[in-house]
């Protein structure tokens, strides 16, 4: 089976977020994923991303994000890696509504859990948070949606 | 981003994305005409919005909890039905008024997902 591969990193800037998005979608496109499912690509991508500018790296953009995408005919593995702040109680901020800013949903795990079909945080405090998603294709017991 | 305003009403059309990159922009013209205009009804008009995250519902969100204790309202128009699952997901739709498009009502997914 034929696995392809891609990184990329980049700064830890807002306007990145829909590059890093775009790029998890035309590789997804690539793919023949059905366009619902490209759109929760692009969420579960833009979430991740995004916590790690705002929450890893406290909106400082002089740092960077690194995205890296496996996929292959079964699945799609997508990591988001920084070497920010580091997460102190992962349980805790994967909660719902678990944010420190009223304007924010506290939902950008939610969002990453629902739409993809694995989610792994790994992080250390002061050191940089992994977040590894998966989703695999042709599900033999497809959703309900 | 087109926006119409009628008395106290503020409509917004969205367009294209709405995520980290411009939401504060967003909020923060929202909230200028919330307190310079006396704005106490939103409605959003989602009709060529073409993606919207987490940052994008917290700014909606994040006016619905600024309106409410002056006495105004939200209300959101014509979610396309690639966005259906995160509008659910993301619990707006429990507290804000969504009125649907007229065209899509016959739509069987659009009210759906009921098991």
């Amino acid at each position: 089976m034929r696995v392809n591969k891609l990184s990329l990193t980049f700064s830890s800037l807002p306007e990145n977020v829909s590059i890093a998005r775009t790029l998890v979608s035309t590789l997804g496109a690539q793919l023949d994923l059905p366009i619902n499912e490209l759109e929760e690509l692009k969420v579960a991508v833009s979430e991740a991303v995004t916590n790690s500018i705002i929450h890893g790296y406290n909106n400082d953009p002089n740092n960077f994000v690194t995205l890296e995408i496996e996929s292959s005919s079964e699945k799609i593995q997508i990591q988001v890696i920084d070497h920010g702040c580091g997460i102190p109680d992962i349980k805790q901020a994967m909660q719902a509504s678990f944010s420190t800013d009223p304007d924010r949903m506290g939902l950008g795990f939610i969002f990453m859990q629902s739409f993809m079909d694995e989610l792994h945080v790994e992080s250390t405090v002061n050191s940089g948070t992994k977040v590894t998603m998966t989703k695999y294709f042709n599900h033999s017991n497809p959703s309900s949606h | 981003m087109r926006k119409k305003i009628e008395r106290q009403t503020l409509h917004l059309f969205l367009q294209g994305e709405l995520d980290m990159n411009n939401a504060n922009d967003l909020k923060a013209a929202i909230d200028n005409d919330i307190e310079k205009r006396g704005i106490r009804t939103i409605v959003f008009h989602m009709d060529d919005l073409k993606f919207i995250d987490s940052s994008g519902l917290g700014v909606i969100l994040g006016r619905y909890k600024k309106l409410v204790p002056l006495g105004g309202k939200i209300q959101i128009q014509n979610v396309p039905a690639h966005l259906y699952k995160i509008m659910e997901l993301s619990g707006l739709p429990k507290i804000i008024e969504f009125i649907p498009d007229k065209n899509l009502q016959k739509d069987p997914n659009l009210k759906g997902e009921k098991k």
